[in-house]
């Protein structure tokens, strides 16, 4: 297993965010993590990639307890970060924002050498092109992109997807799940949340559905797709789904 | 890396080693004050954008660490009879350790708020020096004036401490440009955009910005060594005065932050036009509005400041103007 | 404990008038997110226009003040459409520099036409015994003046359309705007009661002591040792702020030399930034 979350939870003053979530990720898997807004998906990476502490429970990272290190120690270990709100580094180039994910990420490499992987991870996005210019002028969907490929450079052993789906158009979506697609091809491991269901269900192993901060299930995109707590989760009503699906 | 193929380096090189080389040709002394305040405020203005410029962090009490490593070594001249190329070393170091201690606590708040509690402390400083006695307390400590026969003499003495100031504000640039092209430096760049994000994409932010601190207030310390020494006496006023603080801030405004060149021009500039205003009839009584109206017009009209506008004008420039 | 009380009281009728000055910065600080390195040399022009009403026009300087309220707020209106208004949205160092231009305007034209040398106004208000203490009338009325103004902050601030719009700005700007509030003329009024606020201390500290066209600085550093005492935004913070801030000046030369005072005060204000950024009054 080359994650393992058990029982996290996380507090906010009086807000319960996680409670008691449990899971495993097996290596070269691709994981979705699903579940309505506000059922604390981004909250739960935050945890795992360290920018907060959980309240309780541990998370294992390749059978290293990194619970409560800093972001940074955890991104040392080889775990990527794309995040769901773009965070371009604004006045660097695209080509030297690519470079900051090989520099400091697990390979830990020396600016030169960072320059040749990043410029090839942003040929594995379709962003070389765009090397040198400066990160503010890319529009959204190449923003996205500039995310995974920095994510990408850092060489992690798993990547960490919030939404990179999220605001693209259809073909540019079709994309993008090829890109993930080659990406996991190439022996990465993912964990990603994402709310467009038929994108998530055709390209993850594994499906585990978060909703309140708790899970409420787990297992195959047919399993999960099946089972009548997260149509509840996401519907509200099981017996309206039903009628629904019925029709 | 090889610095001597770097077209970015050699423009801010030249022109520092160029204006010292003149000053030495030229041997005069009234040519080699002018060029010792502004070689001071190059110095002072490219180390503080080691910090403001690349990391992002304002810093409004980069004086402190000129006035306080200034006293220290000027305190290992006067009263441990040092030489002065030591005791400025030794003023250095005692900034990078203040720098530290000072950084434990302040690096830990962002923006305005990092730049508000750098106030503080400046003036705190320049409190704490004025009631401590053994230097000196509000009236300062003057250099007894046999520690300038060492070197042959007082005017001996003072184009020495001159040279010693050229090689410091050259190896300043130096470093300056180590740094900017280092991966270290491409952390601090990200630290400055989004520190955030830079420590998820495993930059360690708190080391590498105390790093960054401890750099920048190394050079401070030499150069008020240097300075006080050059004038023979230091006092708190003198050491710590925040309009200074704000004027070597105004520099790399000026020529344009988080580049190379651009505290190098900011400092020629604003000395240049200090010393044109000073000396004019019309503008004598007005050189500080003037300055300030000066320095509006830019932050308004010209952001990025002089370099920076000429990179955005001719893109073509941006590999000599780094 | 007898012997501290005179300095303590006195200390804190001043500490009312730091309060005024400090709300200012404040409340510019709280609605605009801009650090006003102008607010000493408005002091300063407070200052002398109480001064000139009183010498010239032998205005008695209370009454005087209401010329100087009017002047400051259009004073403000003026420096913020002239050096804020385009870079209000482009992050606090440019704002800051922008005031900090705005201060050498202000003091060098000051220095040119003033000069340096110090004045004051020779006005007495009479004075008030109450066993071991003697009240000076004009820090009384300073400190009346102060609590008056406060008051009326507070009414406008709570009780006005454009007084809630300024707190709606200050709570979230972009909300404020989609609400249809026009944030610009609210930025714009917010500086200049900043301004008017710095002003108006100003005045009133010229009726007790000399001063110079560069007398502001001190006050303006004192300025953000309070506003960061009392939380930064918190304009009643700033005023208990202002109070402590009096009576430490009151009691600390009690037992150490007086020069040791801002010591003390910058490194009480380093920790309160660092340890609680809210203010010594904040939430957590």
């Amino acid at each position: 297993m080359i994650l393992q979350v058990q029982e996290v939870s996380k507090r906010f003053g009086g807000l319960q965010a996680l409670l008691d979530v449990n899971f495993e990720l097996a290596e070269g898997q691709i994981m979705g993590l699903i579940g309505p807004n506000g059922a604390g998906k981004t909250t739960l990476f935050n945890v795992i990639n360290g920018v907060y502490p959980p309240t309780e429970g541990q998370v294992i990272f390749r059978g290293e307890k990194i619970t409560g290190l800093p972001s940074y120690e955890v991104a040392r270990r080889g775990l990527a970060r794309a995040h769901q709100v773009v965070r371009p580094l604004n006045d660097l180039t695209v080509r030297e924002n690519v470079m900051v994910g090989a520099c400091f990420g697990r390979e830990r490499h020396s600016r030169s050498s960072a320059a040749s992987l990043a410029d090839q991870a942003l040929t594995q996005v379709g962003l070389i092109d765009r090397a040198d210019q400066f990160a503010l002028s890319l529009n959204v969907a190449q923003k996205k992109r500039l995310e995974l490929a920095r994510a990408l450079a850092a060489r992690p052993y798993l990547l960490l997807l919030d939404e990179v789906l999220a605001g693209l158009n259809p073909s540019e979506i079709a994309g993008m799940m090829e890109t993930i697609r080659t990406i996991r091809d190439q022996g990465f491991t993912i964990l990603m949340i994402e709310h467009i269901m038929q994108a998530v269900m055709s390209i993850s192993d594994q499906i585990i559905v978060l909703d309140y901060g708790q899970l409420i299930a787990g297992g195959n995109p047919q399993e999960v797709a099946n089972n009548p707590k997260v149509i509840e989760a996401y519907l509200g009503d099981p017996e309206m789904t039903a009628r629904l699906l019925a029709e | 890396m090889n610095l001597w193929r770097q077209p970015g380096f050699w423009p801010s090189f030249l022109l520092v080693f160029l204006s010292g080389l003149v000053v030495l040709v030229l041997r005069q002394d009234t040519l080699r004050e002018t060029a010792f305040t502004v070689l001071m405020f190059i110095g002072l203005a490219s180390s503080l954008n080691i910090l403001m410029g690349y990391t992002g962090y304002v810093n409004f009490g980069h004086i402190v660490f000129f006035g306080l490593g200034g006293y220290f070594g000027f305190f290992l001249v006067s009263e441990m009879g040092w030489p002065v190329y030591l005791a400025a070393l030794g003023g250095g170091v005692l900034s990078s350790i203040l720098a530290y201690i000072i950084g434990a606590a302040v690096l830990r708040l962002r923006g305005a708020y990092f730049a508000l509690a750098t106030i503080g402390v400046n003036e705190a400083a320049r409190a704490f020096v004025s009631n401590f006695e053994p230097f000196g307390g509000s009236t300062g400590l003057y250099v007894n004036f046999s520690a300038y026969d060492r070197y042959g003499g007082a005017g001996q003495a003072l184009w020495f401490t001159f040279i010693l100031l050229w090689l410091v504000v050259l190896a300043v640039i130096v470093v300056s440009y180590l740094v900017k092209r280092s991966r270290f430096g491409l952390g601090l760049s990200a630290i400055r955009e989004d520190e955030d994000t830079a420590m998820v994409m495993g930059v360690n932010a708190p080391l590498d910005k105390t790093k960054a601190f401890l750099i920048s207030a190394f050079f401070p310390g030499l150069i008020g060594t240097l300075y006080f020494f050059k004038n023979g006496n230091v006092e708190p006023d003198d050491a710590f005065r925040f309009q200074m603080s704000l004027e070597i801030l105004v520099m790399v405004m000026l020529g344009g932050k988080g580049l190379l060149l651009g505290p190098i021009v900011g400092a020629f500039a604003y000395e240049r036009l200090r010393g044109y205003l000073l000396t004019s009839v019309i503008f004598k009584n007005l050189h500080l509005a003037t300055s300030g109206l000066v320095l509006l017009l830019i932050v308004l009209f010209v952001p990025g400041g002089g370099v920076g506008w000429l990179r955005e004008r001719f893109p073509k420039l941006r590999r000599w103007l780094e | 404990m007898i012997h501290v009380l005179p300095s303590i009281i006195d200390g804190l009728l001043i500490g009312f008038v730091y309060g005024v000055a400090a709300m200012g910065l404040t409340l510019i600080w709280g609605v605009m997110r801009v650090i006003n390195l102008g607010h000493g040399a408005t002091m300063a022009l407070g200052m002398f226009c109480t001064y000139f009403l009183f010498s010239d026009l032998a205005l008695n300087p209370y009454l005087g003040m209401v010329a100087v309220v009017v002047l400051s707020l259009l004073f403000g209106f003026l420096i913020y459409g002239v050096a804020l208004q385009r870079v209000i949205q482009s992050g606090y160092l440019s704002t800051l520099l922008a005031t900090f231009a705005v201060n050498m305007i202000i003091i060098g034209i000051g220095t040119a036409v003033f000069t340096t040398s110090p004045r004051n106004i020779d006005f007495s208000a009479g004075s008030i015994t109450l066993g071991p203490v003697i009240l000076q009338g004009t820090r009384l009325l300073a400190a009346l003046a102060a609590v008056v103004i406060t008051g009326a902050l507070y009414l406008f601030l709570y009780f006005t359309r454009p007084g809630k719009a300024i707190r709606a700005v200050s709570d979230n700007r972009a909300a404020a705007e989609l609400m249809g509030i026009p944030s610009s003329h609210v930025l714009a009024l917010a500086f200049g009661l900043g301004t008017m606020l710095a002003a108006v201390a100003g005045g009133l500290t010229s009726t007790f002591f000399p001063f110079t066209i560069l007398s502001g600085a001190t006050y303006q550093l004192k300025s953000f040792v309070i506003c960061v005492l009392g939380g930064l935004g918190n304009p009643l913070g700033a005023l208990v702020g202002g109070l402590f801030l009096g009576a430490l000046e009151g009691i600390v030369p009690t037992f150490m030399p007086v020069s040791w005072v801002p010591v003390v005060e910058f490194v009480l204000f380093v920790l309160v930034l660092v340890v609680k950024p809210t203010g010594l009054l904040g939430a957590k």
